[in-house]
């Protein structure tokens, strides 16, 4: 078995707040599992899109902001040591030859387990893409969504678009080593550290950074060589900006991503599942959270908290098929509270 | 009272809507494939319509914070908000919106390169 390969009781995929709740149900099973998300850090939704914002409808917790759930969350099950792959996206789901599941990430990493365990919500995060027609034929030679290698941009004319904490974080950090950087934003108000605003002001007053007030409506180039950005003003007209590279700083947004392509059945973008084990039409892939759909499904975190614990039951006979899951509570069992390290 | 959203493909459509119900909850529960990602909370950008021209003086002002999660919406003018924060109320019977594209549900699955 090579490096990047592992055996595991579960696959889980995805490190939101029901993917996390998931651990801690199957560890009271005695069921270990890798987590995989695309995002670089654990909490789906919690962390990425309202770490800030307050839940109130969390059993027990009269109000916590989604980053509190999250931290909450990963302090209940870090005595059960999941396994996290954070920032890879699962490519693809096979059955193996002895009737396990193999799942593959695009970091080339090769899990094998009895259970699979969808727990992806919306689907995957990705950059948002600018509605620019043509747009695509540019991506990856002309148009990032991200900086992976700051020196592919050395010397380069580089035109950033956005207003977040990205598109300032790049500008601040690329405005050094561009031959000529544009930050392109519809307001001259920016929604990012007031440090960095800052450092982007000094940069042009330097002239070492062009703002300018728009965005960006076209592109010009051909063969996937991008020659020009062109950008709206506010008052309709638009110019262009020659460039070599146009980083787009919008966000991220879910798409169900390559789920679609499993082979499990789907409605609308959901998954179907019964309610007593909340498993696909694929035996021993099971699907909670806000990714599944039944009759009279609610999109509440306690809802796939509580599917989580009915999940874990099932996936218990299908790693140990040979042995009986005695159903105990952490109130009074000690067995599972020197599980929890907490006896 | 009634309400018009305009979808990106040009197909209007004509929702009865209830006093003190988001206009993003009134599209979603009509069954109209509208993203609306974070659900309200005012967290993303996925509820973006232009309003009516006539109706944007009519609309309580964005907050400071609808304008900076604006920032994360495409081709975003005067007329740009979040529907989520605009509250069905009696004088806004007859209200027209046009559902920006990114806004739309349902997107088939993409492949992009995300490189750099």
């Amino acid at each position: 078995m090579q490096a990047n390969e592992a055996s595991t009781d579960v696959v889980v995929i995805g490190a939101g707040p029901v993917g996390l709740f998931a651990v801690f149900q199957l560890g009271l099973a005695r069921l270990k599992a890798h987590v995989i998300d695309i995002l670089d850090k654990p909490g789906g939704q919690c962390a990425e899109l309202y770490p800030e914002k307050p839940i109130y409808d969390i059993p027990g917790i009269p109000g916590c902001t989604g980053q509190e759930l999250t931290d909450r969350l990963l302090e209940q099950i870090k005595p059960i040591e999941p396994v996290f792959h954070l920032g890879e996206m699962v490519t693809a789901l096979t059955r193996t030859s002895d009737g396990k599941w193999r799942v593959d990430t695009d970091a080339g990493r090769v899990l094998i387990a009895p259970v699979i365990v969808i727990a992806a919500g919306g689907g995957s995060f990705v950059p948002k893409r600018p509605p620019i027609p043509g747009i695509e034929a540019y991506e990856g030679t002309g148009v990032f969504y991200a900086v992976r290698k700051i020196e592919a941009f050395r010397g380069k004319r580089v035109v950033i678009a956005g207003g977040g904490d990205s598109a300032l974080d790049w500008t601040v950090n690329l405005a050094p080593i561009a031959q000529k950087l544009t930050l392109v934003h519809r307001r001259p108000e920016f929604r990012a550290a007031p440090d960095t605003v800052n450092k982007m002001r000094a940069l042009e007053a330097k002239g070492l950074v062009k703002f300018e007030l728009g965005q960006p409506s076209d592109l010009k180039g051909s063969d996937g060589k991008l020659d020009a950005v062109v950008v709206k003003r506010p008052d309709g007209t638009t110019f262009d900006i020659a460039t070599d590279a146009l980083v787009p700083f919008f966000g991220l947004t879910m798409k169900l991503g390559p789920i679609a392509d499993f082979g499990i059945n789907l409605h609308e973008n959901l998954i179907p599942v019964d309610t007593a084990k909340f498993e696909t039409s694929m035996p021993g892939i099971f699907a909670i959270g806000d990714i599944n759909s039944y009759p009279g499904k609610l999109k509440l975190i306690l809802s796939g908290f509580h599917e989580a614990a009915l999940m874990a039951q099932a996936a218990h006979r299908y790693v140990h098929p040979d042995k009986v899951l005695r159903f105990q509570y952490t109130t009074s069992s000690s067995e599972l509270q020197r599980l929890l390290k907490v006896a | 009272m009634f309400v018009t959203v305009r979808m990106p493909d040009g197909a209007t459509h004509r929702l009865e809507a209830l006093e003190g119900w988001r206009i993003m909850e009134v599209i979603r529960d009509w069954g109209i494939p509208i993203k609306a990602e974070c659900g309200g909370a005012c967290a993303c950008a996925t509820c973006h319509v232009w309003v009516g021209e006539e109706w944007v003086g009519k609309l309580v002002p964005p907050s400071a914070e609808e304008l900076e999660m604006l920032d994360g919406a495409f081709q975003v003018d005067e007329r740009s908000r979040l529907c989520c924060q605009i509250i069905m109320t009696p004088e806004l019977d007859g209200l027209e919106v046009e559902l920006a594209p990114e806004s739309l549900a349902d997107a088939p699955p993409e492949r992009m390169v995300v490189g750099g």
